[in-house]
């Protein structure tokens, strides 16, 4: 039965992989796109170029996207018991865009601006750094305060509150600042996929495999984890160890991704949901997968609508993400039977 | 019975809550106590008198502030956390009914001090989980969601769970709470069997006493920060349990092993008849504060007929008047 459903899941992806690739400004038959992927040397120079610069990797960071947010997602749901909680609930989304909005915001400066218009918004290795540090510093906080705290939930509830003292940081650091700036600032949590490429394809590659892959290993602690804390202390398991793995590893994939893609919202917590719906299993040794699959399928999805197929406009992945994701909020809050108490 | 190694012993213990400056709240001890292998233990005692405490302790979920505790021989805060899962294992009165499980799941996640770094099942994992399951009867709901679960199916489903991992003691804080009296007297045969037949050592603390005195093989009666142990007969006849729950209002009848409401006695009443008629018509005389005796008093009833057609004669000052309802008789009594 699930062999069934990773298959069809598989062929959904690469459909819309294809789908992808070949839709946008540019409409490239899908059958010159097979011919571009698998024998370049005979295929058209122009959209070559579009798919390996432009779509191939938009495509390619879609999917570690969808991968990352998905499992991010579960690990906190599972963590916390809540099945509210996505990756942005450590904060470390919001240290991620204080990290920004400092290098956007602090006025004037005269490197961070021409940094910011001769490279664009999202392709800045200074943004990314910027976010990567916002997200590390901020994990850091939450690791070092949640090492001394025994109960799940009160971690929880600290790391709602430093993503709030962040983003208040962030207004009014806005509230101070030029408006052009702050329209930076904007449209870059508006999120993109586009404008991850070459090298930065590859760090955040390697970001999200290693995330899954610490996240896959700590499958077993997560089983344990969903009795509570007491009963999986009982059967052997060191929670606090058991929580600096799993907030360790969501860390790295939740700031990796808000670095290169900015904040991308609900595919975090959405996919989770249905992954549980859908394999009916709270095995974590088979939900980390299938949360990998059905985010990679949502993440293209999202993005295939986003680029409004036949027009020329593109929307922000965070809009769609949104769109997509909260009627599925929605029906998980109203309670499918199945989904009831999780 | 009890016979060699025990497989429990705790010496001098102390047991309570650190906190950092203040130095901590003693609840209870020093307490020394032994348990052994195919024993089902009642900790018995009144609310907040630290009974969670002593078992949280003992099942190493929080440290102790003085003495040690041995299981098998070895010091349990000298063993590691997977270490001391494969000695004991626990139902607590934590709700689990979140997170997508399945019955079976949850049973199977018994096992996790057992399997490797992935959790996959050997066969020998399947074989335990199976028995578990038979043992508890199970097996009807094990496709189902924890939250379509009673609370007696899923307290048998988390003893069950306890089954699989496999330990020689399980500890059950409360197993009897929030469940109606034939699960409870289900649960507590159970455990007795479970504790006889697969030789566990079986620690309860319980609200239930005639069940306990019933089930239990040694009762540990906890009160004021000590516990007294004993077999639950020998704790009736030398007065203990009327010391531990001693309050305002509440009799321990030794005869028959219950607690009584003391009532306030304002009259006496001669009641002349007998059999069941006359031991219900008592009860009521009792809870409006008659004092039945066998002497002559100012007030005389008489108990006739059958108790589906029964007959209640009150006189007084030469006057008699008949009843066919117990209500009436009350109503003119009081």
């Amino acid at each position: 039965m699930n062999k069934i459903k990773v298959s069809v899941l598989l062929v959904l992806i690469v459909i819309a992989f294809l789908l992808d690739v070949a839709l946008g400004a540019v409409h490239i038959p899908v059958k010159a796109v097979l011919q571009t992927l698998f024998s370049p040397a005979a295929a058209d120079d122009t959209w070559l170029y579009i798919i390996e610069k432009i779509r191939l990797p938009k495509a390619c960071t879609a999917v570690l996207v969808g991968c990352g947010l998905s499992v991010s997602g579960l690990q906190m749901q599972t963590l916390f018991r809540n099945p509210l909680a996505g990756p942005s609930v450590l904060g470390i989304t919001a240290g991620a865009s204080l990290g920004v909005a400092l290098v956007m915001l602090s006025a004037g400066t005269v490197t961070s601006l021409y940094t910011i218009q001769e490279l664009g918004i999202s392709g800045s290795w200074l943004i990314i750094i910027a976010s990567s540090l916002g997200a590390a510093l901020t994990m850091i906080l939450i690791v070092a305060i949640s090492s001394s705290l025994k109960d799940n939930v009160i971690v929880l509830i600290v790391g709602v509150m430093i993503a709030n003292i962040t983003f208040s940081l962030v207004s009014i650091w806005q509230y101070f600042s030029a408006p052009e700036l702050i329209k930076d600032y904007l449209i870059w949590t508006f999120g993109s996929l586009g404008g991850v490429t070459g090298e930065q394809l590859i760090i955040l590659a390697v970001v999200v495999t290693t995330g899954t892959l610490i996240s896959f290993f700590s499958s077993k602690l997560m089983d344990a984890l969903l009795l509570g804390d007491n009963y999986a202390r009982s059967m052997g398991l060191t929670v606090k160890r058991a929580r600096l793995l799993i907030i360790g590893s969501t860390s790295l994939l939740a700031g990796g991704i808000t670095a290169f893609c900015g904040p991308i919202g609900f595919i975090g917590i959405a996919v989770p949901h249905l992954a549980r719906a859908l394999f009916n299993t709270s095995n974590h040794r088979v939900l980390i997968p299938a949360c990998c699959l059905i985010g990679t399928v949502l993440m293209l999805v999202c993005d295939l609508v986003a680029q409004l197929p036949g027009s020329q406009t593109v929307l922000p992945i965070n809009v769609i993400t949104a769109l997509v994701g909260s009627p599925v909020v929605i029906w998980i809050i109203v309670g499918r039977n199945k989904l009831r108490g999780f | 019975m009890e016979k060699g190694q025990p497989l429990l012993q705790i010496n001098d213990l102390v047991v309570g809550y650190r906190n950092g400056k203040s130095g901590g709240r003693q609840v209870a001890g020093p307490l020394s106590l032994s348990m052994h292998a195919g024993q089902l233990i009642c900790l018995l005692g009144p609310n907040g008198c630290g009974k969670s405490t002593l078992l949280r302790s003992v099942a190493g979920l929080q440290p102790v502030l003085q003495g040690t505790i041995e299981i098998e021989g070895e010091r349990l805060d000298k063993l590691s956390p997977p270490h001391i899962a494969k000695k004991i294992s626990l139902v607590l009165t934590d709700n689990v009914r979140s997170g997508n499980l399945d019955v079976h799941a949850l049973i199977a996640l018994g096992r996790y001090p057992h399997t490797g770094w992935l959790g996959m099942l050997t066969q020998k994992d399947r074989e335990i989980i199976a028995l578990a399951i038979e043992r508890t009867a199970t097996a009807p709901f094990l496709s189902r969601k924890l939250d379509s679960l009673s609370d007696g199916e899923c307290q048998k489903v988390m003893l069950a769970r306890a089954l699989a991992q496999d330990t020689p003691l399980i500890i059950l804080d409360e197993p009897t709470a929030h469940l109606d009296l034939p699960s409870r007297i289900q649960l507590m045969r159970l455990l007795h069997q479970l504790a006889k037949e697969m030789n566990k050592a079986i620690l309860i603390s319980t609200h239930e006493l005639d069940l306990a005195l019933q089930a239990a093989d040694q009762i540990w009666l906890m009160s004021e920060g000590r516990v007294t142990t004993g077999l639950p007969e020998e704790l009736v006849l030398n007065g203990a349990f009327q010391h531990a729950f001693d309050k305002d209002g509440i009799l321990f009848d030794t005869a028959t092993g219950t607690f009584k409401l003391q009532h306030t006695i304002h009259h006496k009443i001669m009641l002349v008849g007998d059999g069941t008629l006359a031991f219900w018509t008592k009860r009521a005389l009792l809870r409006h504060g008659y004092l039945v005796t066998d002497e002559p008093t100012g007030l005389l009833i008489t108990v006739t007929g059958l108790p589906e057609h029964p007959q209640w004669v009150i006189s007084k000052n030469n006057s008699h008047i008949s009843y066919t309802q117990l209500a009436d008789v009350l109503a003119a009594l009081l």
